[in-house]
């Protein structure tokens, strides 16, 4: 059904640091990865090799840069795939029920044999986090890895969603966002995790972790000249250095 | 958004399918309408037809258009699915209308009494089906142009003015002409225009809620720009939600829209009034134009709407 759960047993999500994200695009491969062979199979690709190749993917990794008033601008990696919103608007728009958000876990999925294809809920969606599959005629979305992350035939370490799994910076974290003593919900309120578009009213379950100030900028870094130092102990080489730095 | 011509012929199409039929109930309640057969035919032939051409290519962009009926169980939350199941309910007095009024031996020109109910609750099913079909639109939070409140009464006040256009051009053809409903017809077009006109205004003069600050959350450390997309060509999002062509235009395509739609048929329908050789001709023009003039209107509707979604694309 396309109402939407009063509450969930758990809220399942992830939190994506913004100051650990080099934009490496590895989270966004490896979910294509996962996901052509899993529950959504095939994330279809169109013209792949050609000159305008276009695609189903969960994933994106966008990169933004951050102009200052003062200061250097700041480059940052902006990974985006779906946040898994308690007020999820893509679900109660379904017309078949094909969209839902589980009780259990607060986990978004489409059931694509119900999916009439109509792209709604991809019009719903405010962050961009439903894909057509133009082959197949229907909608898909992120899983949060449901095929992996419950999947007893893996060790447990492995039961968290590939773009966790993958991620070498370790700039993406799983788990119960319900759950205040949970890691991530320590690490979001450490760190001032923050929501997407607050003024679309969505409560996603996915936080942001913001880029940490600067303890020192990049030209203040250059003013310190390491070679000050060249030859401390004099004699030949002191002699040396004062010669040629006149 | 991208204007997917299926909706903008459903939308349209049906619109004035649901303001034929409901205006057939309403005047034929009052007793205005010729009660004859064949001016009947005609009428359900037309707007029966609209609806149903409306609602049949409103399938033609699905991905699965076999499993179009699944879309009827959601009416608890689905503004479509209570569209399509309003629709559907409505075909019973609509068709019960249609039945008394038409058949040749078995009834025969029954349009009182009981045929008469049905003619109103027909109009009252058309009322709510164009009001659900904006609703689909007004109530997608993501794209702000089309959550302003004037949304469903330009659907409406349109849905009766091409319906209307219609039923005069009908009435003149058929040889009563019926004076009020040409008066009705040149006030629900000045209402639409000035409806469409706030519309408009409004939309132009809202600032921005959501901004690629609001949506990178990352407004608070400095002005934020796109460095990258994540890909090296358009992805979905960009060619359903990234549509440009038409804010760009907006200007000139506004004005086509203004001119087909309400100067053209006011025109026109004034001279018919005022020069009855004409009549037919000119609300026969009128009904031309205005279809000219509510496609584009409805084209810019979707085409011109921004989607919250490009904030993360162009900044």
């Amino acid at each position: 059904m396309t109402a939407l759960p009063e509450s969930t047993q758990t809220k399942l999500g992830l939190v994506i640091d913004l100051d650990i994200c080099v934009g490496c695009h590895a989270c966004a491969v490896i979910c294509k990865e996962w996901n052509t062979s899993g529950y959504h199979a095939p994330l279809t690709d169109t013209d792949p090799y050609g000159a305008d190749p276009t695609g189903v993917w969960f994933n994106r990794i966008h990169a933004y840069e951050i102009d200052r008033e003062e200061g250097n601008s700041q480059t940052v990696y902006f990974p985006k795939s779906c946040l898994h919103c308690e007020d999820a608007p893509c679900v109660t728009v379904c017309p078949t029920g094909a969209s839902y958000k589980r009780t259990e876990d607060g986990i978004v999925l489409v059931d694509e044999d119900m999916c009439i294809g109509c792209k709604l809920c991809s019009w719903a969606c405010p962050y961009g986090a439903r894909e057509y599959d133009i082959t197949e005629g229907v909608m898909k979305k992120c899983t949060l890895c449901i095929d992996k992350i419950y999947n007893e035939n893996l060790p447990e370490e492995s039961r968290q969603p590939a773009c966790v799994s993958t991620c070498p910076a370790n700039a993406r974290h799983f788990g119960d966002l319900g759950d205040p003593n949970s890691d991530v919900s320590k690490m979001v309120a450490d760190r001032g995790g923050y929501d997407l578009m607050p003024e679309q009213g969505t409560k996603p379950v996915n936080k942001y972790l913001p880029p940490r100030t600067r303890q020192m900028q990049p030209g203040e870094i250059a003013k310190q000249d390491i070679l000050d130092d060249a030859s401390p102990e004099g004699g030949f080489l002191g002699w040396l250095d004062n010669v040629l730095s006149d | 958004m991208h204007p997917a011509y299926s909706v903008i012929f459903f939308t349209t199409a049906s619109g004035a399918g649901y303001g034929l039929l409901a205006l057939m109930g309403i005047f034929n309640a009052m007793g205005l309408l010729p009660t004859d057969r064949w001016f009947g035919l005609v009428g359900f032939i037309l707007s029966l037809g609209l609806i149903t051409l409306g609602l049949l290519s409103s399938t033609f962009h699905l991905g699965h258009p076999e499993r179009a009926w699944r879309a009827f169980s959601q009416w608890r939350t689905s503004w479509l699915s209570r569209e399509g199941v309003i629709a559907v309910l409505t075909y019973i007095p609509a068709g019960l209308f249609a039945l008394g009024w038409v058949f040749p031996t078995l009834l025969g020109e029954q349009t009182t009494g009981i045929w008469m109910v049905m003619g109103v609750l027909a109009a009252i099913g058309a009322a709510v089906t164009v009001y659900c079909t904006s609703m689909i639109y007004a109530s997608l939070k993501a794209i702000p142009a089309w959550t302003h409140d004037l949304v469903p009464p330009v659907y409406l006040v349109l849905s009766i003015a091409t319906g209307g256009l219609i039923l005069d051009a009908m009435l003149h053809a058929h040889g009563h002409p019926i004076g009020g409903l040409s008066l009705f017809n040149l006030l629900a077009l000045i209402g639409a225009l000035v409806l469409k006109l706030k519309y408009w205004k409004a939309i132009d003069a809202a600032p921005a809620e959501t901004t690629i600050e609001t949506a990178t959350g990352l407004g608070s450390l400095g002005k934020v720009r796109v460095l990258d997309n994540p890909h090296t060509s358009e992805n979905y999002l960009q060619q359903e939600m990234g549509f440009k062509v038409a804010r760009k235009h907006a200007e000139k395509l506004r004005g086509i829209a203004v001119a087909a739609l309400f100067i053209a048929p006011f025109v026109l329908i004034a001279a018919a009034l005022l020069v009855p050789a004409l009549a037919i001709t000119a609300t026969v023009l009128a009904v031309i134009a205005a279809s000219v003039g509510v496609i584009t209107e409805r084209w810019l509707f979707f085409a011109e709407a921004k989607h919250v979604v490009m904030s993360y694309y162009e900044g």
